[in-house]
Order: structure tokens, then sequence, then C-alpha cells
């Protein structure tokens, strides 16, 4: 035995020897702050990598790229990805980040609390005119990193020819959830599904705002899941889930809730303005209204969603990476977007242009003044994932479990 | 072992020349001359990543830089212990994980082997007409991509898709496939009526381990991860199919001549020859199965992403989920490293448990 680990010492230091060799390869990427934070002169040629709703956003994208490269002098390469996330993920870790890139509000708080942002929001011109709860949802420890791209609130979508073959004409548009429960009530003895409603946090939780609750405080630093609010909520839905009122896209065989409004197994669901393209593409000939969503016993609650324009802290070219997201965010080239792929300007001042070409979206944009953003803190991934399978199966299981569960979830993850 | 065999073997008159300047030397140095490059591959691709992810999964590195400076905190073996012994999210996580895939392997391994069996002695019949035919045909699920027919089962298992309609032709209301997270143990304990699946029994319900009660322990697959069971257990066994036919063929045919002559039956040749003759392709057959099971990612990524309510975590998929999607790199690797641990063991164990006894 002795002699065999005699002869196998060379094998072992040979071994070790091209460790040590590739581990030295791999100090290329290490961290060198002061070119890190060195900034190149001359003319830039900015990364710009996001996540596209399609091919109408990818064109639009490249084509405002390219007018913002010819008009300045520089070089702008749009990449679209297949998995933002984890392209990104990996861009980071490997020190090679994209200069500008989409930063989805859900994981806003991930990546700022990293220091992977760079807060460049007080160099865009008239950053107030971004709606409040959109800054909101970019704000992390009291400072605002980046600028929305757009927006979109969640709306109540109905359907005209169920609705009418229930009985119901357009006095009866739910305001309120009694309401809610009642036109419900009339469109399933009509042996229709009332709603279609996602099992997720993202459509249940605007019940909760509805309700006067939320997950966590305005500035995402204490957990306010289980009170008394946040139960209402849950208790009203487990009541439409269990009384056939509402159902969720998997038992209607739907991927999601727009594909079962669309195919017209539904009366009314309740999606964002992203579902305006959805239908349009798959279900051209379903006819729908879009309204505001019925209000709580606390008022009118909604959610909403954006995006913004993230600018790597790493990165090189940062004055020509703010430049580039100043044209993007202009009011013009909002519109131009919105023209392009269906999305909301996130800038107030041109909402009323944006209505002036899609008057149907009233209810969407009228969202804007009391939305709840997503949960803005660092971590709460996992602790909102695990909230989500609460939810699934929300019909048969105890709303005050769940609730407790999520709060010391939320408790730990915000804690650590 | 060969090494070692080989030296027992020598005959102790030679003198066996020691050090520089042997009759081996040269040849040795030609020797490590001629594995070098693979040896260096293998240091590089294979080595080298496992001690950095080994590394990375003592620090809490959020995928900010580079790990292997000072910058990413070394937190010793706290990612460890947050999956054992800390009661939160990650152990439960990782323990519902664990369970789930628990119930994968116990379903699969036994059912591809055996199918795999049935498969590989049909196809080796000898009056068989059609033999390649069917040869062929079991084989073509291994060689079709996991992916494609992953979503070939989503259609395939969708609420209003072809089993459910094949279901309904005998009056069979078939489950939401997808959106059914109960466990099938459950179901038919409460189809027997000794619980009820809505108020489960407090004793189980109340108490438990690693933060799973009792009652979550012992679920059972849930009728989403049944459908993966299916898939899997329909693409693999042509694989092992093939390996069981190799050896199939490789039985003696004298020896089962003599057999005959011995007036052995049908059963009995089967059990006291040809089985044993298939040992070694037994434990390879079940080897590469326990292995390829507790590592199941791509069904799981393209079905599931882990729904209906967690019942198809996996621990390969929920250390993906960890480390590119929650940034907990760290986490993300431990639990990697625990996956591993588990396949050895349970490999040592199926080692012990097929070994040959004399006597």
């Amino acid at each position: 035995m002795r002699n065999r680990l005699r002869r196998r010492a060379p094998l072992a230091v040979v071994a070790a020897a091209a460790l040590f060799a590739s581990a030295a390869c791999g100090s290329g990427f290490d961290d060198n702050d002061k070119s890190g934070s060195a900034q190149r002169s001359g003319p830039a040629s900015l990364q710009i990598l996001f996540g596209s709703s399609g091919d109408a956003e990818t064109k639009a994208l490249q084509e405002a790229a390219a007018a913002w490269a010819s008009a300045t002098g520089n070089k702008a390469t749009v990449t679209p990805a297949q998995d933002l996330a984890q392209q990104l993920g990996q861009a980071f870790a490997g020190d090679n980040p994209p200069d500008v890139f989409y930063v989805d509000a859900v994981r806003f708080a991930d990546y700022a609390s990293v220091g992977a942002l760079e807060p460049y929001a007080d160099k865009i011109s008239n950053v107030d005119d971004f709606y409040p709860a959109l800054r909101q949802a970019f704000t992390y420890q009291g400072k605002l990193y980046c600028v929305p791209k757009d927006f979109s609130t969640l709306a109540l979508e109905i359907n005209t020819d169920l609705w009418a073959k229930a009985g119901l004409t357009g006095a009866d548009v739910p305001t309120t959830w009694d309401q809610l429960t009642a036109v419900a009530q009339k469109i399933k003895a009509k042996g229709i599904t009332p709603l279609a409603l996602g099992d997720t946090r993202d459509r249940i939780g605007a019940f909760m705002v509805q309700a006067g609750g939320w997950i966590t405080n305005a500035d995402g630093t204490q957990a306010t899941a289980d009170t008394p609010e946040n139960l209402k909520a849950l208790q009203y839905v487990q009541s439409l889930l269990k009384n056939g009122l509402a159902r969720y896209p998997k038992q209607l065989d739907a991927g999601w809730s727009g594909e079962a409004f669309g195919k017209g197994k539904v009366a009314m669901t309740i999606e964002g303005n992203w579902i305006k393209g959805a239908l349009q593409n798959d279900f051209p000939n379903i006819k729908y209204t879009v309204h505001e969503l019925p209000a709580g016993p606390k008022g009118k609650g909604t959610l909403s969603f954006t995006t913004c324009w993230g600018i790597a802290a790493k990165s090189k070219q940062k004055e020509a990476a703010i430049d580039f997201v100043e044209a993007m965010t202009k009011g013009e080239q909002q519109l131009a977007f919105a023209k392009a792929f269906g999305v909301m300007p996130s800038r107030q001042s041109v909402s009323q242009q944006y209505l002036a070409q899609f008057p149907n979206d009233q209810a969407f944009v009228n969202g804007a003044q009391y939305a709840q953003g997503p949960v803005n803190a660092p971590k709460m991934d996992s602790v909102l994932a695990d909230f989500d399978t609460g939810l699934q199966k929300l019909a048969t299981s105890d709303p005050k479990a769940i609730l407790q569960r999520l709060q010391k979830n939320t408790e730990a993850a915000l804690g650590g | 072992m060969t090494l070692l065999r080989e030296r027992g073997t020598r005959r102790p008159d030679v003198v066996v020349p020691r050090g520089r300047g042997s009759i081996r030397g040269p040849e040795a140095r030609a020797g490590w001359l001629f594995v070098a490059p693979a040896a260096v591959l293998l240091a590089l691709f294979v080595l080298l990543p496992v001690l950095m992810a080994l590394w990375v999964s003592l620090t809490s590195w959020n995928g900010q830089g580079s790990p292997f400076t000072g910058r990413a905190p070394f937190v010793g073996v706290d990612n460890y212990t947050k999956l054992f012994t800390e009661d939160g999210l990650a152990r439960q996580d990782f323990f519902t994980s664990v369970r789930n895939n628990l119930y994968y392997v116990v379903l699969v391994v036994p059912l591809q082997t055996v199918l795999a069996l049935c498969l590989a002695l049909v196809a080796n019949q000898r009056l068989l007409k059609g033999r390649t035919f069917f040869r062929a045909a079991f084989y073509f699920p291994s060689v079709t991509s996991s992916v494609a027919i992953s979503v070939v089962f989503l259609f395939l298992f969708a609420n209003s898709g072809t089993v459910n309609a094949v279901l309904g032709l005998f009056g069979i209301d078939g489950p939401l496939w997808f959106s059914d997270s109960r466990g099938l143990v459950h179901l038919v304990l409460d189809g027997v009526g000794l619980v009820n699946l809505d108020a489960p029994p407090a004793a189980l319900a109340d108490h438990g381990v690693f933060g799973l009660s009792w009652w979550d322990w012992i679920s059972g697959p849930s009728v989403a991860m049944c459908t993966i069971i299916t898939l899997v257990v329909w693409t693999t066994s042509g694989t092992f199919m093939l390996m069981f036919l190799a050896a199939l063929q490789d039985v003696p045919v004298a020896l089962e001549e003599a057999s005959l002559i011995d007036g052995a039956n049908r059963w009995q040749r089967f059990r006291a020859v040809t089985l044993p003759h298939l040992r070694p392709v037994l434990f390879l057959v079940l080897t590469l199965g326990l292995i390829s099971t507790w590592q199941v990612f791509d069904q799981i990524y393209v079905m599931s992403q882990g729904d209906p309510a967690k019942t198809t975590l996996t621990p390969a998929y929920l250390s993906y989920r960890t480390a590119f999607r929650s940034f907990d790199y760290g986490s993300g690797a431990a639990i990697s490293f625990v996956l591993f641990s588990i396949i050895v063991v349970l490999t040592a164990v199926q080692r012990w448990l097929l070994r040959e006894r004399r006597g």
C-alpha cells in the first residue's frame, strides 16, 4: 500500500499543479475595481439585453436603438434574451454584464441589494413624471435606482356574448365584491363558469389590496401578511372558489386565464393589458369589454407590473447608457412602443395622448392611481413561490394558516 | 483492485525492482504519458469544477463577480445546516423535494427494470417474427429528445387530452393530471375510508421530522408526479432493454440445453440459469437507474417546474432554482452536494445488497 501511495504522489502533484494553473487562469475574471469603474471615452458600443414579449417588441427596440445610435454616433447592439434572469445571473457572475438590460420589478430588489445596479435615475429628465407607484417599485433603501420603461395593471374583462346570455347588461358590471358575487351567481345559474382567476399572488393579491392589506409594508421592511385585511380577502376568494363562482385556469384546461377567456369558457377574467394582444392574436373573434376591478371593503385596488431600464454598476460606458435610457423613456418614444407592442407609457404626461389612441384602455390606465407594485424586497422569491403554492390549494385549506406561513417566511427573509 | 490482485499472484521469488532505473520505470512513464491527455481533461473539466462548486457551497456568494476573491463571504457549513437543522423554508423545501424524489425513485427504478427485462425477453425470442422491428420500436423513445417527449406527454395528459378521452370511453372522469397535488397514498387511504383528506388525523399532521409532518411524508407521489413517472419509465426502459438483450444473448446455449435435459421447466430455467447470468447487468441497470432518477431535471423543468403545490419539486430542480432564480448560489451548490452524497450512499447500499453470496 505504501508503495502505491508513493507511486501516486507524482500524479497528485501533477493534478494539484494543473488545478493551481487553471485557477490562476481563472483569475482573469477577478474583480479589479479600478478598471471596473473606469469609463471609456470616445464613441460607445452599448450591449443591451432584454426579455422580449415577441417579434414586435424586438423589432421596435432594434429600430429605436438604431435611431439612437445614428443620432449620437454610438453603437448599440440589442440582444433578445432566451432566459433573461439566468443570462443576467451568469453575466454578473462572470463580471461581464450588458450595459443596459430589463429589470423586472419582481427581481429588482435582488439586483439592487447585491449592488448590481447603477442608481442613475436622478440624471434622467423630469423623473417625477413617472407614476409614483412605479417609482416606488424601483426604490431600494430610499433611493430610486432606475426608471420604468412601461407598465401594466390588472382589470376585469367581460365576455359580452356570455354576459348577454346570462341576461346581464352594461349596468350590471360589478363595482363591489357583493355585486361581483351576485352577477357570478346569475352567470353560474345559466351553466356558464363566471370567472377565471390566476392562482398566484399576482392576481389574488389584488383582492388583498382591495381589502386594505398587502404582504409587506410600503418600503418592504416589515412583514404584514398575517392581518385581518388579508384574511378577509382570502376568505372572499375562497368563497368564490368553493361555490364554483371562480375557477383556476388549470381547472379550465388553460395555461392562463386569458386562454380560458379567449376560448369562451368563462364570462369574466382578471388580467392585465397584455390580454389585448394575446386575444387579438389567438382569439380574434372574441368580443369583450374592460372595466376597473370591483372595489373591496377598503376601496379600489389593483396590481401593477413594470420593468425598468437597468444599467449595470460595472458598465464602462455609463454616460452613453444613461443617454440611451433617456431616449427610450421619452414620451414620444414610449408612445411609439405602445403602438408597436401594446404597452402603457410610464410617464403621466403622455397618458392623455395614449388614451386618445387607445380609448379602450381607460380601465388599465385608471388603475395606475391606486395600484400596488410587486413585493419590493430581496430574497423573497422562494417565499412568494411558497405563498403561490398555498394559494393553489386555497379552495380546500385554511386561509389563516396560509397567511401565518407567509408571515413566518417573510419575517425570516426580511430579517436575514 | 486489479493492481492488488496482480501483485497477489506474483511469484514471491521474483524481486521487483523499485524506484528509478528499474525496468518498469520507462514503462510507467510512458503509461502516464498516455493517460495524461485524458487525466488533464478530467481534472480541468470535472475535478476542478467540482472543487470550485464545493468552495461556492461554503460561501454565501450572490453571483456578483468571482466567488474566488475575498468578496464572497465565507460562511462555513451554514448552507448545509440550513438544509438540516434550521426550521425554515429552505429545509422544508429541501425535504419536500427529497420526499418527492424518494417516491419517484421507489416507483421508477423497479418498474423500468422489470419492464426492460420483460421487453428484452420478448425481443430475444428466436421464434418472434420481426424482431428487429420490435427492438427498434422499444428503443425509439430512448433516442428521442426528452424535451420533445415531455411536451408530447403534456398534450396527452391535458385535462381534455387523449388519456382523459380514453378514460371517458369507460365512463371514468379522469383527474386534472398536472394540477392534482393529492398524493397516491393519501388517495388510497381516503378511498378505503381510513382517513379524511380534508381533515388528516392529528397524530400524523401535528408531528413530524425535518419540517414536514408525518402526514406529508407518507403522501406518496402526487397525481402530477405519476405522469412524469409514467413518462420516464416508458422512455428509459428501451435503453435498459438493450443492455439486458446483450446479456441474454451471452447466455450459453449449452447451459440452457443442459437444464432442458435435467428436466427444468420454463420458469426454473429462467430463475436458475438466465437470471444468475444477468446479475452483473442487473447491477448496472439498477445503478444507472438509481443515479439518473435521483438526478431527474429536464422533465421537471419542461413539464411542471415543481408545481402543483411543490409535489414535483426535486433536489436537482430545487438546486437550480435556488442558485439561478434566487441568486443563492451557496445553498444551491450545497443541495447538489447533499444530492451527490445521497446517490453515493444508496449506490453503496445497493452494491452491498446485490453482492455475490457464496455458500
